[in-house]
């Protein structure tokens, strides 16, 4: 509750800051005090269970220490983002403190998809992530890459939404109750009436293409490779999870009931998505694509969260969240930074930038899911959950051989940091890296590390 | 009318958009393709909304099933918002290629 006001006003409040402030320096610290007071008010509503504004919502929102925490995962890896990648936002364009402004509404749509309770909640959420999120692509404008991307990813977007509402017009027209509550849907006794099933399939149709789960994916590497680079960053970690945390709320909360009805196409879906995701990684030369296929990778195993639908399944999905924002976040604000992105301007990192090339160790090793690592134990969590969700045992089996494929395209980002000589041109230029930045890089790996060994700390707040 | 009579039209309509988003190549046409999806399904809402209420009217108030209809003025609000955002990012193209044909974006594939 308190987050969804309070990002709404500061960005608003960072809107004007476009106006008034003339150094194009301030709107970032202005962001990052925005950013600090968001984890404050959401960190007291978690602490206390009490918002600041008591606001009546006729229970479309509903507000409990699963979601509250989850909110601040996603805040905590705002703040770091804003803060490692703050100076590359100024050198995308003119208008710094709209972007900043822009962001902060996706975080409003995060905070208002990850509270809701009505299905027409979940639309204007996933409405008020995706509208900032065409502009933010598209911010580039002389650049013709960032141009298409932004009508790719508009097109699409704007696409899956249709799907979206026809989906929630079936369920309507198929509830008897004729509500639009998630947890007031009649599924019938036996089978699902016709129209809910309908009603179902679009559902997972429009979110799948939300989240880039195969076979709805497609626009997902075009997208992240021509948006600016700081926004593929943005997009791909904190975006991501938000809608996938969505897409769980909605099928727990609305379809738990009659899951075996519907879980064999989550398998399709997960089994589709990791094969897609992992295969295709494997062929790329760009980092930056490479890493984008990666994101699909990783969403076939968020989505063993959906297929497991328990609680284990509950601090998976918020400790992967952590892990997997964390990670990507930091190597994509090294990769920023490279003037080479393919993998051979990685090329001799460990000499000439030992403090980042270690960090960026620790981010890969984290996103393959090597133990000690917060990616080790997130991985770890869902396929406990898959496991003890009992059916389909085979799918754990090959969610665990697509991780070791996954290995090969992140372990090859190494050899070339670790073990390979550095070309002609410098991989950074070396005015480029500030001290605080290795600071940042610093700090982030240790909370990856911390997450990986004591990840209760952060669990322990699920059931706070 | 039977509510059957609505469904098909709106279904019509939805197929319809479906169909021009994934032929057509004209930007501003593959735009109002999905308008047209969204639009039928403000119809469809409409109707459902009308089925609902009477059907149930004999055990609660007409207002019950209001809801749809409100969420038809919130699908209204997001289009309009849609477009004025995705004409935009339309005009952006067409002024650094002088085309708006969806065929051009093929550049990232390799």
């Amino acid at each position: 509750m308190n987050a969804i006001v309070f990002s709404a006003v500061w960005g608003i409040l960072m809107m004007f800051s476009g106006v008034f402030v003339k150094s194009k320096a301030t709107p970032k610290y202005l962001a990052i005090a925005g950013i600090i007071l968001l984890l404050v008010v959401n960190g007291m509503e978690l602490y206390t269970g009490q918002a600041l504004f008591n606001i009546d919502t006729k229970d479309m929102l509903r507000v409990n220490s699963f979601n509250l925490t989850f909110l601040e995962v996603v805040f905590g890896a705002t703040a770091l983002f804003f803060m490692l990648s703050g100076r590359d936002v100024e050198k995308v364009g003119e208008h710094v403190g709209e972007y900043f402004a822009l962001m902060f509404f996706v975080l409003c749509g995060v905070a208002l998809s990850a509270t809701y309770n009505t299905l027409l909640l979940l639309f204007i959420g996933i409405e008020i992530i995706s509208i900032p999120l065409y502009i933010l692509t598209g911010s580039d404008k002389r650049n013709l890459k960032s141009n298409e991307a932004g009508l790719k990813y508009f097109l699409m977007g704007s696409f899956s939404t249709g799907i979206l509402l026809m989906g929630i017009a079936f369920i309507y027209g198929g509830n008897s109750n004729a509500s639009f509550y998630i947890n007031n849907i009649q599924l019938g006794l036996g089978a699902m009436p016709v129209m809910i099933s309908i009603g179902l399939v679009f559902l997972l149709i429009a979110l799948s293409f939300k989240v880039s789960a195969a076979p709805f994916h497609f626009w997902t590497p075009d997208v992240y490779d021509g948006a600016p680079t700081v926004f593929t960053s943005f997009m791909s970690t904190i975006v991501k999870v938000a809608s996938f945390f969505a897409f769980i709320r909605l099928f727990e909360n609305a379809f738990g009931q009659v899951q075996p009805q519907w879980q064999k196409l989550i398998v399709f879906i997960t089994l589709a998505t990791l094969l897609i995701g992992n295969i295709t990684a494997v062929f790329q030369q760009s980092v930056k694509r490479m890493l984008a296929y990666s994101s699909i990778a990783q969403a076939g195993f968020m989505l063993l969260a959906l297929f497991a639908l328990n609680d284990r399944a509950k601090e998976g999905l918020v400790l992967y969240s952590a892990a997997y924002s964390l990670a990507t976040i930091g190597i994509f604000a090294i990769l920023i930074k490279m003037n080479d992105l393919t993998i051979d301007g990685f090329n001799g990192m460990g000499k000439t930038q030992p403090v980042l090339a270690a960090t960026a160790t620790v981010f890969l090793l984290s996103l393959t899911g090597i133990p000690l690592t917060a990616g080790f134990q997130s991985k770890f969590l869902m396929l406990m959950a898959a496991v003890e969700n009992g059916h389909q045992f085979w799918l754990v089996i090959a969610a665990v051989l697509f991780a070791a494929i996954s290995a090969y395209y992140y372990f090859r980002v190494l050899q070339a940091i670790w073990f390979k000589e550095a070309g002609e041109t410098p991989v950074i230029e070396a005015g480029e890296i500030r001290s605080s930045f290795k600071l940042l890089l610093v700090i982030t790996a240790v909370l990856i590390i911390v997450l990986g060994i004591y990840p209760e700390l952060l669990l322990g707040w699920l059931y706070h | 009318m039977d509510i059957k009579a609505y469904l098909a039209l709106s279904l019509t309509l939805f197929t319809i958009g479906i169909i021009g988003v994934l032929v057509r190549r004209n930007a501003i046409i593959v735009f109002m393709c999905i308008e047209l999806m969204l639009n039928s399904v403000n119809l469809l809402l409409v109707a459902f909304s009308k089925m609902h209420a009477a059907s149930t009217a004999a055990k609660a108030s007409l207002t019950f099933a209001s809801d749809a209809q409100i969420f038809v003025f919130f699908i209204m609000i997001v289009a309009a918002a849609e477009v004025s955002v995705g004409l935009a990012i339309i005009v952006m193209m067409y002024r650094n290629t002088h085309s708006i044909d969806v065929n051009f974006l093929n550049r990232l594939k390799n």
